[in-house]
């Protein structure tokens, strides 16, 4: 909100500057967000008084003006022929500023002294609504009188600050003039007050004037209206449209602008009908009836539902209650008698319809936030009181105040002790009292407790935290001390999954890996993307309102975050990459979504470069599966999926339960996604991992007895796989084959076609006593009859 | 034969001295102590001496022996040390030829940033609560005070999944779900990611990540909020950074605060990181809604706590110095690998 100190003076005494202002108030809850100097361009212009004109005795079109700058009189040579003795204009004295950074020094026009310049309403960026005539051709010329030598900025009150205030949405009543004249008063140990209202009598009666009927008192408490005849439309005065455009609203007519000065001035913001147009001279507050529309006054055709209050004449809607008014009842040059408005509209009635016809305004976003019942009296009253002084139009007698609740002021009775245990500070029930009272509360102390009278513009007031919020930034939130807290001793420990989780991005980024974090939407064409057939798309969780189509759905597989990755590094020509993500990926139970979809923790790993493979990534998630004791629980089997390899893509099995995949990427998958073919991706459920993992372990003793190693060469066919080879040999080496290892795999010269070479290292071990040669004899041998019968290994 | 023993000791010593490698000396070594040795010629024609002799000239053969055998231990040490300071000599590499580095991934910044976070707090006595990223509007807002229509909802431009599921806008829910379980004490943080309809640009992003505190117990007061995070500033920013508390409104705080650090880079100067104000809001804070409380089955009249949250991501731009959220989430090696 842009309040201007000149226009807030009027109520409060500010004696600081206002960067101190600023200051002071953002300590008191209404944080300053800048002080705006208006006008800054301009400096050192001053009003003067032409004394005489003569004509340039070396140009024709200019003349020699001797000008009295009030502490000397100095001649100014000007090309503007509308200048004459007599009258005051604006100079520009040597070293003064114009908007756009420039600088005005003293020089000769061809041959003649010129110590300033005669400025323009357009050299000075003055518009007709700063000042009349300020856009005509010419130097502007001052229609009133001004003492020459006085700052231009201060006779056309074109200067003054203003402060930015950031007014969070429990303080409607700081947005308004008086409101902050009240915090400032408040912060500053000063008195402020009210406008003060006093009405001439008016014409006739506003009975015969007007009705007012309010059907749905629920969402209207309260309306008032007044009736003005004989309206004269015409420019607001000067000072009503400095204040208006200093805070940040465009001056309009004198109507609209008391409008919108009752509302900065207050905070209650008002609206004017054409009483000519508003049929059966009767308002009615009232839903809207299925069907109706309105033209708002931006123009554009609504269209209302029952759930929304409308104002309405006896035939039509008129206006969006508390939002827009219609276009069928607006003020125009031809206005002849008007009706002031001034409401109370329940807040959330008028933020669903605003957000219902996605349209907003400064009237809307008030009452938003809850508003004042007394104060739509106060503003009613105000609008009459401006007509007058602006000489408007006529005032008729009396209002209507149609009022569905209650004007009382609250009572809340408090130990005020509890502010004090609340706040950590020990204030005298008298330093209390008097900090709410200076906010306007009514405050009466018995004993341990304290009663406060709530005024009704602090609807934000509930209970004692409340009062201890005002207590608290009044005084001074860096008074209160730095304590630690007493109290029961607490473990402060991370559970059993986030060590899990510490551990395993431990171990990935030890094996090479980067750590990964991407976005958890992501857009519904993935799938295609990655190959997956229309018909096979999961059940995903939709965005209602995303972004784009692109964030639109929450993602169900983590592997399409991991290409993109890979993709941007590939693509960026960096030779290596491998990466891996910790996050949940997202499994509806039913849709439509009734309850919570299932998160489930996703460990995503995707690599490529040098010496990368499927085996690389493998190895990668055998020694997570080492780290987290599931080694025995863990099998690889193959498995397709439409994204990789269909050769060479696994399974991971826990207990038999498919819980991840890890494989190459499909060739269509790396055209897809612009990345390296030799890419190799995983995804596995980290959760249910989590939940198996044993981390419990026991030493074992370290072997007493020599190892004896043999190794092992055969042929096998092609398909057979290590895995199944690995079992016959654990099966013939029995207890005391203590280790097997794969070191060789050979096709081509000497092997037959269809076939391959496996070479293993087999070390057997006895725990209690050196083997001798025939019982590790008896076990090779063992394990060739076995792969010779089951696999028809020949030994090489 | 004394002479010639004599002689023999002084000729073997002289050439023993000019010898310069080991198969030289062992050569050397067979040639006079050897079993054709010259000392053991000399000694074999001792038959030929009068008997009374014989022991005085042994005895000075086996001293000549002795004397020489001990030079040639002495002579076999410098050639070996030698030989070995000539192989090391020729061994020696250019040490600065850049080293063989094996492959160290590095944590995500943010990761490494929370890791951070969260020692500090765990070191003051904090757990760590989790909670699901789609939740509950009821446990997003309504819990938190912030009902349906509400004008605080326009603060936090939420993501609905439909009327009544959305993606949460803050870690709150969270603090929600542990006072709904547990009784107090409660000391948690709450970190994770959150959503909000922010368009992306380089200080927004519609997916970031907060880490939120809950302290509620009996007697806990604003001057423990103002406590802890003084002490938890200090350790993030260094011991001489100083917290300032300014009112502000949140929903589900009451009294509630904005909490700004001083700046770090200029020490409070003011500079382009602190907008020239020696100040960067960090943090929002207060003392929990006394309505949160009574949600969660609390009696407000009996316990009281704070609340505090903050962004994670500012909190690591910050640290780091990165100057655009975006880069937190494109992922480039590049990146990463700085940290
Ligand atoms: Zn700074």
């Amino acid at each position: 909100m842009l309040l201007p100190i000149n226009w807030v003076k009027k109520y409060v005494e500010v004696d600081m500057s206002s960067k101190e202002l600023a200051d002071k108030l953002t300590m008191t809850g209404s944080n300053a967000e800048e002080v705006i100097t208006l006008r800054e361009g301009i400096s050192n212009v001053v009003v003067g008084k032409i004394l005489s004109v003569e004509p340039h005795s070396n140009a024709d079109k200019l003349l020699v003006c001797k000008v009295d700058v009030g502490t000397e009189t100095i001649q100014v040579v000007t090309g503007a022929g509308n200048v004459a003795a007599g009258q005051l204009v604006p100079v520009a004295l040597h070293g003064s500023k114009l908007p756009g950074g420039i600088t005005i020094k003293r020089g000769k026009l061809r041959g003649v002294e010129s110590q300033g310049m005669l400025c323009s309403g357009e050299e000075l960026e003055l518009k007709d609504s700063d000042y009349p005539g300020a856009e005509t051709d010419g130097i502007l010329i001052l229609q009133e009188y001004y003492p020459p030598g006085m700052d231009i900025k201060e006779a056309l009150d074109l200067g003054g600050e203003v402060i930015d205030f950031e007014i969070t949405s429990n303080r409607p009543d700081c947005l308004s003039v008086v409101g902050m004249a009240r915090e400032i008063a408040a912060a500053t140990g000063k008195s402020w007050s009210m406008p003060e209202i006093v009405l001439s009598p008016g014409v006739g009666s506003i009975e015969n004037e007007l009705q007012v009927e309010v059907e749905n008192p629920d969402l209207c408490p309260r309306y008032l209206a007044r009736v003005v005849k004989d309206i004269k439309i015409q420019p607001s005065p000067r000072w009503m449209r400095r204040h208006l455009a200093a805070a940040g609203v465009r001056p309009i007519n004198n109507i609209v602008d008391i409008t919108n000065y009752v509302m900065l001035e207050l905070g209650q913001p008002m609206h004017a009908f054409d009483l000519d147009r508003v049929e059966g001279r009767k308002i009615i507050v009232r839903n809207a009836r299925p069907g109706e529309t309105l033209v708002t006054l931006d123009d554009k055709q609504r269209n209302l539902t029952p759930d929304m209050l409308v104002i309405a004449d006896t035939g039509r809607p008129i206006a969006l209650a508390g939002i827009m008014g219609g276009a069928n009842s607006e003020i125009t040059g031809e206005t002849k008698q008007i009706v002031f408005e001034s409401a109370l509209f329940d807040g959330a009635s008028v933020r669903m319809t605003s957000k219902k016809l996605g349209l907003r305004s400064e009237s809307s976003s008030r009452f938003e936030k809850g508003l004042d019942i007394n104060m739509a009296l106060t503003a009613v009253d105000r609008a009459a009181q401006l007509v007058q002084e602006l000489g408007a139009g006529t005032l008729v007698e009396g209002r209507l105040d149609v009022l569905g609740a209650s004007t009382e002021k609250r009572k809340l009775t408090i130990q005020w002790e509890q502010i004090n245990k609340l706040l950590a500070l020990n204030l005298t029930a008298e330093q209390i009292s008097g900090i709410l009272t200076a906010l306007g509360l009514e405050i009466s102390v018995d004993g341990e407790y304290m009663t406060a009278i709530i005024p009704t513009y602090r609807n934000d007031i509930e209970g004692m935290a409340d009062l201890a919020e005002e207590v608290a930034r009044i005084y001074g939130y860096d008074r209160i001390p730095l304590t630690l807290m007493e109290g029961s001793a607490s473990k402060g420990a991370r559970t059993r999954k986030q060590k899990l989780i510490f551990s395993i991005k431990t171990a990935l980024t030890g094996m090479g890996m980067h750590e990964a974090i991407t976005y958890s939407f992501t857009s519904p064409h993935i799938y295609q993307k990655i190959g997956i057939g229309a018909a096979d798309y999961p059940p995903v969780v939709r965005i209602a309102n995303p972004l784009g189509e692109d964030q639109s759905i929450m993602r169900t597989t983590m592997l399409p975050s991991m290409l993109e990755v890979l993709s941007h590094n590939y693509n960026r020509r960096i030779e290596n990459c491998s990466i891996f993500e910790i996050n949940p990926i997202f499994i509806p139970k039913a849709l439509p979504l009734t309850d919570l979809p299932d998160e489930m923790l996703t460990l995503a790993m995707g690599e490529y470069g040098e010496n990368v493979d499927f085996y690389t990534l493998k190895g990668k998630v055998e020694v997570l599966a080492s780290l987290l004791g599931l080694e025995d629980k863990l099998t690889f089997q193959p498995a397709r999926h439409p994204a990789l390899h269909p050769g060479r893509t696994a399974e991971l099995l826990m207990d038999g339960k498919a819980i991840g995949l890890i494989g190459q990427i499909h060739p269509k998958t790396a055209e897809n996604y612009e990345t390296d073919a030799g890419t190799v991706l995983g995804e596995l459920n980290l959760q249910a991992m989590l939940d198996q993992a044993n981390t419990d372990r026991q030493y074992q003793a370290l072997p007493r007895y020599p190892a004896v190693t043999r190794d092992l060469a055969f042929i096998v066919e092609k398909n057979v796989q290590a895995a199944e080879i690995a079992e016959l040999i654990k099966k013939g080496g029995g207890s005391i084959l203590e280790k097997v290892t794969l070191f060789d795999i050979y096709e081509g010269s000497q092997i037959p076609e269809g076939h391959k070479s496996m070479a293993y290292s087999l070390s057997y071990r006895a725990d209690d006593r050196t083997l001798k040669d025939e019982e590790v004899n008896k076990a090779h041998q063992r394990i060739i009859d076995l792969l010779e019968k089951e696999l028809g290994a020949k030994l090489r | 034969m004394r002479e010639k023993l004599e002689q023999i000791k002084k000729k073997a010593m002289e050439a023993m001295e000019a010898l310069h490698d080991l198969d030289q000396l062992e050569e050397f070594r067979v040639k006079t102590l050897g079993k054709k040795g010259e000392l053991t010629l000399v000694l074999r024609g001792m038959g030929s001496l009068p008997p009374q002799e014989r022991p005085v000239i042994g005895q000075l053969a086996n001293e000549i022996r002795t004397a020489l055998e001990k030079a040639l231990g002495k002579k076999t040490v410098e050639l070996k040390e030698a030989a070995l300071e000539k192989r090391l000599e020729e061994e020696t590499i250019d040490v600065t030829i850049p080293g063989k580095q094996p492959d160290l991934g590095k944590l995500h910044p943010l990761t490494k940033m929370l890791n951070e976070l969260e020692e500090i707090f765990l070191g003051m006595g904090f757990d760590i609560a989790e909670g699901p990223e789609i939740e509950w509007d009821s446990y997003n807002f309504e819990a938190l005070n912030i009902p349906q229509n509400h004008p605080a909802r326009d603060v936090q431009d939420t993501f609905y999944i439909n009327d009544n599921i959305l993606l949460r806008t803050h870690t709150s829910p969270v603090q929600i779900r542990t006072m709904l379980k547990q009784k107090p004490p409660i000391k948690i943080i709450c970190p994770g990611r959150v959503y909000r309809s922010d368009a992306v640009d380089a200080t927004h992003s519609p997916i970031f990540h907060q880490i939120e505190g809950l302290v509620v117990d009996k007697n806990i007061t604003m001057g423990d909020l103002k406590g802890v995070l003084d002490v938890f500033a200090k350790q993030v920013f260094g011991q001489e950074t100083k917290t300032k508390f300014r009112p502000h409104h949140f929903p589900f705080t009451e009294p509630s605060a904005e909490v700004d650090v001083s700046c770090a880079i200029c020490r409070g100067e003011g500079c382009r990181v602190c907008s020239h104000t020696g100040w960067i809001e960090i943090l929002g804070a207060g003392m929990v809604h006394p309505k949160v409380l009574e949600y969660c089955g609390i009696d407000p009249k009996v316990y009281s706590g704070f609340a505090f949250g903050m962004g994670l991501d500012r909190i690591t731009n910050l640290k780091y110095g990165i100057d655009d959220i975006r880069l937190l989430f494109e992922n480039d090696i590049r990146f990463l690998k700085q940290f």
